[in-house]
């Protein structure tokens, strides 16, 4: 975010252009790629439910980016939040955006697809119980409340960006924020009923490890574009973004192997998503052996988190928490530590002269959790008194693709019987209890 | 000697197999079907097609008892099974003219008696 290269420049340039128009496309992507993981470890009754929550993060963060969130989260320098100069999209045009070299229309889109993600995350921490149409409001609210005001501290010139904070590609607003928002998610809409009582297990392990992969794919523009353009900072990240989930897919194999004697296939779409997570915030300011380092070490606690977390009673589904809040969480500190003036041109971290930059790191680490926690919680708290969160017990027996959706992931097609426009008009009537 | 086929709501399979296996009865086969026993039908629309779906997958239980174990049966099922609501299943007790244990040639009650019970 604070690439030196191309802050004097205030021209378009057409190779940026081109590399950023291509990476947020990518980063759309990845929003769809998690559907697929998410879905493939939820049980089958449950999947499109699953999916679905992803799917309409793009409508409503998407359309609730370009009304006002991204206007507080970028438009100017406020300690805490932004203008509301560009609510609506006046003023973003073709022009470049200051301090970058591609147009203000391609910077939305870049950071639109970042919202978006952001928001589905949180989903992993309620699917197979919340109902659809609170999750839609909460989505739509939580994108502006939590998530434009964290990208506004973390990279568009709020307190923590201009206190010297270093946050490539999202450690801040996307990785901490989900991954603690998630934590409150669990807690205030509860367990699903049958959570610690019988095994609930992944229906699809080949979902995962596609929706896994897919994710890395997509993570190239996601850390690959956080430097707006095709210079260093973009080359640094887009190479550790390769290195990095790499160390942490081998150190969880191994991790794997030495706990159970058997390296898992889900375990390894974790280990993918752990990693390319740790790198997120690092990706343009620590050299790519750190990279490796980051990968290998940050696998272990991340792997503690998601072996412990079953055990407690808080049923955060799909480990948002340990996956994306941990590993931001580390992927932050670690900044500042092994940050290198001579790789990123802007700062060193402690290993090479400068300890205050692990100080500006840890304040982030601290006051992000708190805040993402903090306003989740009291966010879902009030959304609660308002409508339930859930249904009650048989919705969850049914599974929520026929109750919230009306359609089944799997259909055989056997016994279903075309309702022609005529008859659609009366209402079912059970066969043992004939009027 | 009989055999007993319970067919329950896939959601209540685990709830039986826990009830079964308190009521010390071993020995079970279980398969998916499917069915249709009154229940609501549901509608789903895909793409502007809807459609009635009159079958609802079920979970069907087998389970080969000496005559002395299915009351105990019968009722760990109904337990396990049990949700109050239309659709919650059958239990069919029919009886069984021969039974043989594969792996010792064991036949009738002592093919359908637990390993381990004498």
């Amino acid at each position: 975010m604070n690439a030196p290269l191309i802050a004097q420049a205030s021209q378009i340039d057409t190779g940026d252009t081109a590399w950023m128009l291509a990476a947020t496309a990518l980063v759309l992507m990845m929003t769809i790629a998690l559907g697929l993981f998410y879905a493939g470890l939820v049980r089958s009754k449950n999947a499109l439910n699953t999916f679905m929550m992803c799917v309409s993060a793009i409508a409503i963060a998407g359309i609730m980016w370009a009304l006002i969130g991204y206007s507080l989260a970028f438009d100017g320098s406020g300690d805490l939040i932004g203008g509301l100069n560009y609510a609506g999209l006046h003023d973003v045009t073709f022009a470049p955006r200051d301090g970058t070299t591609i147009p203000h229309l391609v910077f939305f889109a870049f950071q639109a697809t970042f919202c978006i993600i952001t928001v589905a995350l949180i989903s992993g921490a309620v699917v197979e119980r919340m109902r659809f149409g609170p999750w839609m409001i909460f989505a739509a609210l939580w994108s502006v409340l939590v998530y434009s005001v964290l990208a506004h501290w973390g990279f568009g010139n709020g307190w923590l960006q201009e206190g010297g904070t270093l946050d490539f590609a999202g450690g801040i607003a996307v990785e901490m924020a989900s991954g603690f928002s998630a934590f409150a998610a669990a807690i205030v809409v509860g367990a699903r009923k049958d959570y610690g009582r019988i095994g609930l297990l992944p229906h699809n392990s080949v979902l995962v490890l596609l929706g896994g992969g897919l994710l890395w794919f997509g993570w190239f523009g996601f850390n690959g574009g956080s430097g707006f353009g095709t210079g260093d900072p973009s080359v640094l990240a887009f190479t550790n973004t390769l290195l990095c989930p790499a160390a942490t897919l081998f150190v969880w194999m191994a991790l794997d192997l030495y706990y159970g004697r058997k390296v898992t296939a889900v375990g390894a779409a974790t280990a993918i998503i752990a990693g390319c997570v740790l790198i997120t915030p690092a990706g343009g300011f620590i050299s790519p052996p750190w990279a490796l380092v980051l990968g290998a070490l940050g696998a272990i606690p991340i792997y503690m988190v998601i072996v412990y977390r079953p055990r407690t009673r808080v049923d955060e589904t799909l480990d948002v928490l340990a996956a994306h809040g941990i590993a931001g969480f580390l992927g932050i500190l670690f900044i500042g530590f092994v940050a290198q003036e001579s790789w990123n041109g802007v700062s060193d971290g402690w290993f090479y002269g400068h300890i205050g930059q692990l100080g500006d790191q840890a304040l982030a680490a601290l006051v992000t959790p708190i805040y993402a926690f903090g306003m989740t919680f009291i966010l879902l708290k009030a959304l609660g008194s308002m409508m339930p969160l859930r249904g009650p017990e048989s919705d969850e027996a049914t599974g929520m693709d026929n109750i919230h959706h009306g359609e089944e992931a799997y259909p055989t097609g056997e016994g279903a019987i075309l309702v022609t426009p005529e008859d659609g008009e009366e209402p079912p009537v059970p066969v043992a209890q004939p009027t | 000697m009989k055999l007993v086929i319970g067919i329950v709501r896939p959601e209540k399979a685990n709830d039986v197999l826990e009830a079964l296996y308190r009521a010390e009865v071993r020995g079970i086969s279980m398969s998916r079907v499917q069915g249709h026993g009154g229940e609501l039908d549901r509608v789903e629309t895909y793409r502007g097609s809807t459609v009635k779906v009159e079958v609802t997958d079920k979970v069907r239980f087998e389970i080969g008892v000496s005559d002395t174990f299915v009351q105990a049966t019968v009722d760990a099922i109904c337990d396990g099974a049990r949700t109050g609501e239309v659709g919650d299943g059958k239990i069919f007790v029919v009886p069984v003219e021969r039974a043989v244990r594969i792996r010792t040639g064991e036949t009738d009650e002592a093919a359908v008696t637990p390993v381990g019970v004498a």
